[in-house]
């Protein structure tokens, strides 16, 4: 097998790694920047060295962020709201990209290009009559406001992914299924979509992910501090930036981990939902 | 964060969902007793499966766009918020103010416009930089491979906001690193905040940054899925490195390019958080249509005319898109 053996000659590889670990260090030190002040002492938030562990090394800032704002309060705000509508919104995607992938009926073709359609709509533009609409209907400052208004914005993208899946898996499963007396529901419950757990689980990390780091509604429909999302809270911290810029990074990188993790844990399979069907090599 | 916020909270949320499925239910029974027992047609499972996904796109993002469409025929800001007028020449009245007046307090439509489309134009940064990364990450026998591929897909996982913010901190003037490492190497710092046009290539440089990984992520998936047999018969012919590329490499990548390329102009014409936070001094010379739109609204409480403005903008991206999609054939793969 000649693919296995190939090689790059050295000097090929030594310029490989070169420019990947130049690119890689571009990326990483940023983030690294926010691990150095979150780990800065009070009194030296604003310091121009560029030594990424500082020192005087201190956890107090995570301390200071965890006990005396209101971090618990900003992700349990966030995780409510956003564990709700990512359960309906993958309900409604998965239900309806199986329906897409499996029959041709009239309207289909029209379906997809509105889905696409959806996605160009700028998210400032639903600003305006959303905040009308939750104005009129007392839904400022609530939790049941923002839980309606996230539940179908990753849907578009949901259904699309899932639609790829869903018709990478061959129909005659389905009619053996049906041939043994099952009904077409049955069969979905039981045959299909526990072969799409992968796909599900990519279609809800990115509903929760869309509702997870939503900035702009958030603002307009939580002006109360006590309603506060994480990322209303972070930039609540980051307004005051001199004092605050410590627990700021603090927060940030406890924020993250999780979330960073769990990417990186899924991307595989999120790249297979994205990219699935399109290339036939 | 006491035991009442908690309680409030699951309340709230538990009951919307509650009703939203009381909802959906009866939506599908509905449409159950009509579609089979009246009417007998064999499409009605269809119907059940797809209407509820589709009502609540309707009610949640195609009404409002209409509510959009209305209220661009009004007058409604700050002193006609309970009691707007609705009427013809309001709406003209609207659409001829974006073109003519100014969308803010000074900057006027079509340099806000020119920006955006330079803005846009990052895309091909991302596309290019991400498919160089993506081939060398593509090399046969690569050592850690896995390491630099978790590293360099970073920014694409962490959280957007924290990364805008973070970046905004890092444009400070003396503690900011690009200014420290300027200083290092002996050139007078960048007034990144202040100065128009340093604004908006830090906008730049931060959403450069975070669209790089995307693209690398979707080239990567496309590369493996080409199959070596293509290279080792070209191999054998003798093609050139160069001649692979262009031969091989990119008319296969194209159907996963294309339609990439396209989310990812369309996600960065309307990105938001990056240029909000990035301009933190509120520049006029430096916002994009969507920030300028939302400033039109919620720092000027100009509802109407931003309605106005809103559904030029859309209009805008929409027909970019369709002139995209024509020439490139980015949706061929769709409808299937």
């Amino acid at each position: 097998m000649k693919k296995l053996g190939h090689q790059d000659p050295l000097w090929v590889k030594i310029i490989i790694h070169t420019l990947l670990i130049t690119a890689c260090l571009v990326t990483i030190y940023p983030i690294l920047r926010i691990m150095t002040i979150s780990l800065r002492p009070g009194d030296r938030l604003m310091s121009t060295s560029l030594a990424l562990i500082p020192p005087d090394a201190t956890f107090s800032n995570y301390t200071a962020a965890l006990f005396e704002k209101d971090f618990f309060l900003w992700l349990w705000n966030s995780l409510v709201i956003t564990l709700a509508t990512a359960v309906i919104g993958l309900t409604l995607a998965s239900t309806s990209a199986y329906a897409i992938s499996r029959w041709k009926f009239p309207g289909r073709n029209a379906m997809l290009i509105f889905l696409l359609g959806t996605q160009m709509i700028p998210a400032a533009m639903l600003m305006v009559p959303l905040y009308l609409l939750a104005a009129k209907f007392g839904l400022i400052n609530t939790y049941r406001g923002l839980v309606i208004a996230y539940s179908v914005s990753a849907v578009p993208f949901s259904i699309w992914i899932l639609k790829g899946y869903y018709d990478s898996i061959p129909t005659t499963l389905e009619e053996a299924a049906m041939i043994d007396g099952a009904s077409r529901m049955y069969t979905f419950w039981r045959i299909i979509l526990p072969l799409t757990t992968p796909a599900l689980a990519i279609a809800f990390l990115f509903n929760f992910m869309n509702s997870w780091n939503e900035f702009m509604l958030a603002r307009i429909m939580l002006p109360k501090s006590g309603m506060f999302t994480w990322p209303l809270g972070l930039q609540s911290l980051q307004g005051q930036f001199t004092t605050q810029w410590g627990v700021y990074a603090a927060s940030s990188i406890m924020i993250s981990i999780p979330v960073v993790a769990l990417f990186l844990y899924s991307s595989k399979w999120l790249v297979n939902g994205l990219t699935a069907g399109s290339v036939k090599g | 964060m006491n035991s009442q916020v908690v309680l409030t909270a699951l309340g709230q949320v538990s009951g919307t969902v509650f009703w939203m499925l009381v909802g959906f239910l009866l939506i599908e029974v509905s449409i159950w007793a009509v579609g089979n027992k009246v009417l007998k047609n064999k499409n009605t499972l269809v119907a059940m499966l797809v209407t509820p996904a589709f009502v609540g796109l309707g009610l949640l993002l195609v009404f409002p766009l209409l509510y959009e469409v209305v209220l661009a025929f009004s007058n409604m800001n700050l002193y006609h918020f309970r009691n707007p007028e609705f009427s013809l020449l309001n709406g003209l009245e609207n659409f001829k103010r974006v073109f003519t007046k100014p969308v803010l307090q000074t900057t006027t439509f079509f340099p806000v416009l020119l920006r955006t489309f330079l803005w846009t134009s990052q895309v091909l940064i991302h596309a290019s930089v991400g498919m160089l990364l993506a081939m060398l990450l593509n090399r046969p026998n690569l050592k850690f491979k896995n390491i630099y591929r978790a590293i360099l897909i970073l920014p694409w996982a962490m959280p957007q906001v924290i990364s805008a913010l973070t970046w905004r901190s890092e444009f400070n003037f003396e503690y900011g690193f690009p200014n420290i490492l300027l200083n290092k190497i002996g050139l007078p710092g960048i007034q990144w905040k202040a100065d128009a046009l340093w604004n908006f290539i830090a906008m730049v440089l931060t959403n450069v940054w975070l669209g790089i990984p995307f693209m690398m992520v979707i080239s990567l998936g496309g590369l493996q899925s080409i199959s070596d047999e293509f290279y080792e018969a070209a191999d054998m012919d003798g093609a050139s490195g160069w001649t692979k590329f262009q031969k091989i490499t990119l008319p296969l990548m194209k159907p996963v390019l294309a339609p990439s390329v396209m989310l990812g102009i369309i996600w960065t014409f309307n990105n938001f958080n990056i240029p909000y936070f990035i301009n933190e001094m509120k520049l006029e010379s430096s916002e994009i249509l969507v920030t300028a739109l939302f400033r039109a609204a919620f720092n000027f409480s100009q509802y109407g005319f931003s309605a106005a403005f809103a559904l030029i903008i859309f209009a805008l991206l929409f027909s970019m898109t369709l002139i995209y999609v024509k020439w490139t054939g980015a949706l061929k793969g769709v409808t299937d």
